[in-house]
């Protein structure tokens, strides 16, 4: 059923066209980093001054840029979408007389949204490595810890950094979940779980809250960059996955009752 | 009985919108649901599929009790309910397709599923459009496609909800053939509508719906018996023939011109005749009428064919 599903969602126009950002991003940044000579200043995001070093940097840079803003967008769509959207359009009540049971459909439609999550990052990641090949050198890899490792490594190690940063938007992607089920207005439940993600942003921010930070959905989200120490550093990446299943099962939960109990009126 | 309910109740806010409903629609029948809009029909048939949860009362589908046989039951029963809806993106077929696949067994339906999509397709008359973008479908063609989910695996209940809604003279007469039709087959139809004639021309059974309460239900011949059947004469003396009537036991009695029109109340056409001419009453005219199903539903409801507030 989740195949049936995931067929579905990913023939929609909206969801193909956020994977075209996903892919346009890297090559656009790729393009400027070419085109204005070289390395910048040190500033900017993080590894975007060493994205011309190599191409696994010019992926690490892109997926540095989409975190904060545009895969959580493109999650949040997707995800706000899952159970709103069919509401909205009428084509729940059908689903549920299909039937294609309650608890089993919330599944499938998670399952979509989490794989969707995976999806999402790695377009980036493998965007970005095939404009940097492009533009970049594609040999060996420098580190961060300054040692070096082959360009076939450095790929796994990018690949991993993908499903890592993937896997740190199934907390927000459960969140996105549950609203869905609460309302028949998908666009609400998008923009309510962009929402959320600004909210969590702001307050990793602000130092006099900082007993929260360990809690936040966001506050991991960088610890990808671990992954191209030498060697790999798992203690932050393992905290991130840990917290974003504790997410996942709460929120998922929470969407599991509010299904199977709800009043389909639309 | 294909559908029973008991003391059903669906309430919004403190207002039933549906009022303590006790359904029994036998199996074999083709059961007319007829109301005004917003009498509590589609609130109804919602809590039937257990889209809805009602706020009382018990109900059974094909003789097994909801909404604990929702998966064992609802297979076999085809749907339209509050209107077709489908994906715009996808053509009728993938969308037939698609939610077939949506659901336990979709993997073991997959080997018939192109026949029965074509099939189904072919029954509602939207071959043709099959591979159209459900977005690019005129309302009638929506219409259709629903109807083509609700017959894409044999059934043994379809509920209907307002099927000919949006649908031109030639398809509505063809709704009609292929209910007819799926009632001669054996399968039992739920047909809701708000359209009497509909109803009157298809249906054995009927429940009449108002304000959240069924009003009555029962073979289509008792609607039409309850309302008074009527006589209506036309005289020489209509004042004198009123009087007459009258004191044979007649209700309701109006003058029109030269005409006089009542209620029979069990009272004997032929013997109204004999009274009116040994009172020297001149007979020009003598009609029993018959009652329209409009006539009936007047005379149930007590008002017309509005929507209830």
């Amino acid at each position: 059923m989740w195949l049936v599903e995931s067929r579905t969602t990913f023939r929609r126009a909206r969801v193909l066209a956020s994977l075209c950002v996903l892919v346009a991003v890297p090559v656009f940044l790729a393009l400027a980093v070419y085109l204005s000579g070289g390395p910048g200043s040190g500033q900017g995001p993080l590894f975007l001054d060493t994205a011309s070093h190599n191409a696994i940097f010019t992926a690490l840079a892109g997926l540095a840029v989409t975190m904060p803003f545009f895969i959580p967008l493109a999650v949040a769509i997707v995800a706000g979408d899952s159970i709103a959207g069919e509401a909205s359009l009428g084509t729940l009540r059908y689903l549920l007389t299909r039937p294609s049971g309650r608890s089993r459909l919330l599944l499938a439609k998670g399952l979509v949204v989490g794989l969707f999550c995976l999806l999402a990052a790695l377009t980036v990641v493998v965007a970005g490595v095939v404009a940097g090949v492009a533009f970049f050198p594609h040999g060996e890899v420098v580190t961060l810890s300054g040692t070096t490792i082959s360009f076939l490594s450095g790929l796994g190690r990018s690949l991993l950094a993908g499903l890592v940063v993937g896997a740190s938007m199934w907390g927000l992607a459960s969140i996105g979940l549950f609203i869905s089920t609460l309302t028949d207005v998908p666009i609400a439940a998008m923009a309510i779980t962009v929402g959320v993600v600004i909210v969590s942003g702001i307050l990793d921010g602000v130092s006099q809250v900082d007993f929260l930070h360990p809690w936040l959905l966001t506050n991991y989200w960088l610890a990808f960059a671990d992954l191209i120490r030498d060697p790999i550093r798992w203690h932050q990446v393992w905290k991130d996955v840990v917290l974003q299943v504790g997410y996942v099962v709460v929120f998922s939960s929470a969407a599991w009752a509010r299904m199977t109990s709800r009043d389909v009126v639309a | 009985m294909a559908i029973e309910t008991h003391g059903l109740i669906k309430a919004f806010g403190g207002v039933r919108a549906v009022d303590e409903v006790d359904l029994a629609v036998p199996a074999g029948s083709i059961f007319g649901f007829l109301g005004p809009n917003g009498s509590g029909k589609t609130t109804t048939i919602k809590v039937l599929l257990g889209l809805l949860n009602p706020n009382g009362g018990s109900w059974s589908l094909l003789g097994e009790p909801m909404p604990q046989a929702t998966m064992s039951a609802l297979p076999r029963i085809g749907a339209l309910v509050e209107g077709p809806a489908f994906y715009p993106w996808l053509s009728g077929r993938d969308n037939l397709a698609r939610l077939d696949a949506m659901g336990p067994r979709g993997r073991a339906l997959a080997g018939t599923r192109g026949a029965r999509v074509g099939g189904a397709l072919e029954r509602v008359g939207l071959t043709a459009a099959a591979k159209k973008k459900y977005r690019a479908y005129s309302l009638g063609m929506r219409q259709r496609l629903g109807l083509a989910w609700a017959l894409i695996r044999p059934r043994q209940l379809l509920i209907l909800d307002e099927p000919t809604n949006g649908m031109d003279p030639q398809g509505t007469r063809e709704i009609r053939h292929l209910v007819r039709q799926l009632g001669a087959e054996g399968t039992t139809v739920f047909l809701s509508s708000h359209l009497l004639s509909e109803v009157e021309q298809v249906c054995t059974h009927v429940g009449v719906m108002h304000r959240g309460k069924l009003l009555m239900q029962g073979p289509m011949d008792q609607l039409r018996a309850s309302a008074a059947p009527k006589l209506r004469v036309e005289v020489d003396d209509p004042a004198r023939a009123a009087e007459v009537l009258g004191r044979l036991g007649m209700s309701c009695l109006a003058l029109e011109g030269h005409q006089v029109v009542g209620a029979l109340d069990g009272v004997k056409p032929e013997e109204c005749c004999r009274r009116l001419v040994e009172a020297g009453v001149a007979v020009r005219m003598l009609l029993p009428e018959q009652v329209s199903l409009e006539d009936a539903f007047v005379a149930l409801t007590g008002e017309g064919f509005n929507v209830a507030g």
